[in-house]
């Protein structure tokens, strides 16, 4: 088994394969499907930014995380939103810095050089996309949901992406020192430019079938009853066939089977007044609750069971 | 299934990757030279005589969104064990001709039966399902109908009532036209200080900030997408909702105009055209060729597949004039604006019918529409146009 550099350099030096990769993600806690895995394995040995869309909660930003545990590096994370703009996501002068020293420059009468000073790296606030291609090991990049990003953020990040370098005016262009490995995760909110699908691996996260939700609840919390994991994945599947405005994802199901657990329930159609109680962890909006009804639940409950 | 136009054997890798690669591209997915070389170097990294390995690699590389990753191993399967069905061109050819001649014949025959009955057309709902008139006070309806056409904007052809259409339509597009930014800009007034000019301009006077320096928000333009209906039904509005995309397209550079009725073109160029009784009257003409069913559905589609990509994105109010008569099933529409929206754009449905007293969108199609709309108004007057102006102002 690799562990740590190891890992990374097993990844980089090509000896490693994308089924060892998987077996790495798994051994982390991750359980990754073949078609994920290998967009993953092909976007860290092709160097391109991997383009992860599905529903929420499916586990696309835990891929990230998890990759940079197995890579044991920095995980760098824009959250991005809509007029998302270049303060917040590269860089920005700390004013306040600067105007104190140009105070205290003035009255110490050394003024000469002041404005060169005060725009030098050492006032430059930092934000993630700046971050990122300073670090000294290679980190993970995490862009999540660049849908609710707007399109002109969409094509600066196009630039970034290419070039991996970000002019400032006062500075000068600063170039990357190391190349991250970017992850970009989209819910579909908003169609994505095909310029930037273009320039990216693609993998659509579905919500997993019942085998791997199965293995994903094992890595997650393996003290669980067998018998009732088994349960509560076959729940949780069935309650996604249902018409639902909000599928539970995988993030769902499993703070719900640490409720269950948490609540000594040792098999689901024990008590149903409990289970129906323990089902504000799945479902997320009102109308969803109303659309499950006890009966309902019960029926589901005999299903997977 | 998909259809595999490469049925022989080429020899060696890059061939045969080069072959796949048109093969997706003929079966719709949009992928290039960049993909090929990409597919390749990929293939130097894993094991590329496993076949399997080879899919997951290829549907990494190839694949740009959900539906095409949904399809993906299908178009694969088509590919490299030739289970696609092959295209025959031979027969393709043949065929072809005698399509196109039954199609303009049809429509020459279609178009003869509309001129000479002028007043067919008027009636919506004639090409549809006829059900006011089988109602039990149908003959109420219709002649209410009849007094109603008289507001109508069927009755203003003259010449001073389309300047008067076109100055709405500018006004209306002036009104639309800003939105505010989200991002804040250098600015001579605005609410935010800027602290980067005002830490400049300090240096000067020994960090004390002297001049206080502004960051506004400011409008940026929207962009305008008007798709217009020229169906049977919509015949009598159309040389008026014409000098009212004409006056919408007057006002910038960028509004793009489209017609439908069971095809889809794009008229913003020709309406670019300085003389607008030349301009209308030439597009009306062409409008009133095609007149006879509408495929509100398959057309919203096509646009998607053909214009959105370019023209909309999320800055952009798409117009949409028609009455929403459609022999599609219903079901297509829903979808079409659905994906639309997805563009981020605003939808808005200008409908002639809803004007009408006791009219409800019956038609399915507008009932399937209504939830994917930011703004479904009336609009068969030219006063109705103008009043919309402080509404789509919002938007």
């Amino acid at each position: 088994m690799l562990r740590g550099l190891d890992a990374r350099e097993a990844i980089f030096g090509g000896t490693m394969s994308w089924t060892d990769l998987k077996t790495e993600l798994a051994d982390t806690g991750y359980v990754a499907s073949d078609a994920l895995a290998m967009a993953l394995y092909l976007s860290i040995s092709l160097a391109r930014p991997l383009l992860l869309e599905g529903a929420a909660g499916v586990g696309k930003t835990q891929i990230a995380k998890t990759l940079a545990e197995v890579r044991q590096t920095n995980l760098i994370r824009l959250q991005c939103y809509e007029g998302l703009d270049s303060a917040s996501a590269i860089y920005e002068w700390n004013y306040q810095r600067q105007l104190l020293s140009i105070r205290a420059a003035g009255e110490a009468h050394q003024q000469e050089d002041i404005e060169e000073k005060i725009f030098s790296e050492k006032y430059l606030l930092r934000r993630p996309l700046l971050e990122a291609i300073q670090q000294e090991v290679s980190p993970v990049l995490l862009i999540d949901e660049i849908d609710r990003a707007d399109e002109e953020f969409e094509a600066y990040l196009l630039e970034i992406l290419s070039d991996f370098q970000i002019s400032i005016p006062e500075l000068g262009t600063i170039t990357a020192t190391t190349k991250p490995l970017v992850v970009l995760t989209s819910n579909g909110a908003r169609d994505l430019s095909d310029a930037l699908r273009r320039r990216c691996i693609y993998s659509f996260v579905d919500y997993p079938d019942r085998a791997t939700e199965r293995a994903i609840l094992q890595k997650r919390q393996p003290d669980l009853n067998a018998r009732l994991a088994e349960q509560i994945v076959g729940f949780v599947q069935a309650l996604r066939k249902e018409d639902l405005e909000k599928k539970p994802g995988v993030a769902e199901t499993l703070d719900w089977a640490a409720a269950i657990s948490g609540l000594g329930l040792k098999d689901l159609s024990a008590d149903p007044l409990t289970l129906q109680a323990s089902l504000v962890c799945l479902l997320k909006t009102q109308s969803d609750q109303a659309a499950i009804p006890t009966e309902v639940a019960q029926r589901l409950v005999g299903k997977a069971a | 299934m998909p259809i595999t136009q490469f049925p022989t054997r080429a020899d060696g890798v890059v061939e045969r990757i080069t072959d796949f690669m048109s093969h997706l591209r003929f079966n719709g997915v949009g992928v290039g030279v960049a993909e090929t070389e990409l597919a390749l170097l990929a293939l130097a990294s894993i094991d590329a005589i496993e076949p399997n390995q080879m899919r997951l690699a290829l549907k990494a590389i190839c694949t740009k969104d959900a539906e095409c990753f949904g399809q993906f191993d299908e178009l694969f399967n088509a590919y490299w064990y030739g289970k696609g069905r092959r295209r025959d061109r031979a027969q393709e050819t043949k065929e072809k001709p005698y399509e196109k001649n039954r199609w303009s014949n049809r429509s020459l025959l279609e178009s003869e039966v509309q001129g000479s009955g002028i007043g067919n057309a008027d009636t919506p709902d004639d090409n549809n399902d006829g059900e006011a008139e089988q109602s039990g006070d149908g003959k109420l309806i219709a002649s209410r109908t009849l007094n109603l056409n008289k507001a109508d904007l069927r009755e203003f052809m003259k010449p001073e009532d389309l300047v008067w259409a076109e100055q709405v339509a500018e006004r209306i597009a002036r009104a639309i036209r800003d939105r505010r930014s989200r991002r804040r800009k250098a600015s001579k007034r605005g609410a935010a200080l800027d602290l980067r000019r005002i830490a400049r301009k300090s240096v000067a006077t020994a960090g004390e900030p002297l001049h206080l320096l502004k960051r506004n928000r400011p409008d940026r333009p929207v962009h305008l997408v008007a798709l217009l209906d020229v169906s049977g039904s919509m015949t009598v509005y159309a040389r008026v909702f014409l000098a009212f995309l004409k006056g919408l397209i007057g006002a910038d550079q960028h509004t793009d105009a489209y017609l439908f009725h069971t095809q889809l073109v794009r008229i913003s160029d020709a309406l670019r055209d300085g003389d607008t009784f030349r301009a209308v009257n030439r597009l009306s003409m062409m409008a009133q060729g095609f007149g006879g069913g509408t495929k509100i559905g398959t057309n919203l589609d096509l646009f998607n597949k053909q214009y959105a990509a370019k023209m909309v994105n999320g800055r952009s109010v798409v117009i949409i004039l028609s009455d929403g008569y459609d022999t599609d099933p219903p079901l297509k529409i829903a979808t079409a604006l659905a994906r639309l929206k997805k563009r981020g754009c605003k939808i808005i449905w200008l409908n002639p019918l809803k004007g009408w007293k006791d009219y409800e969108p019956v038609a399915k199609g507008m009932a399937a529409a209504l939830p994917h709309l930011d703004i479904f108004a009336s609009a068969n007057t030219l006063s109705d146009l103008a009043a919309l102006e402080p509404h789509l102002g919002r938007i």
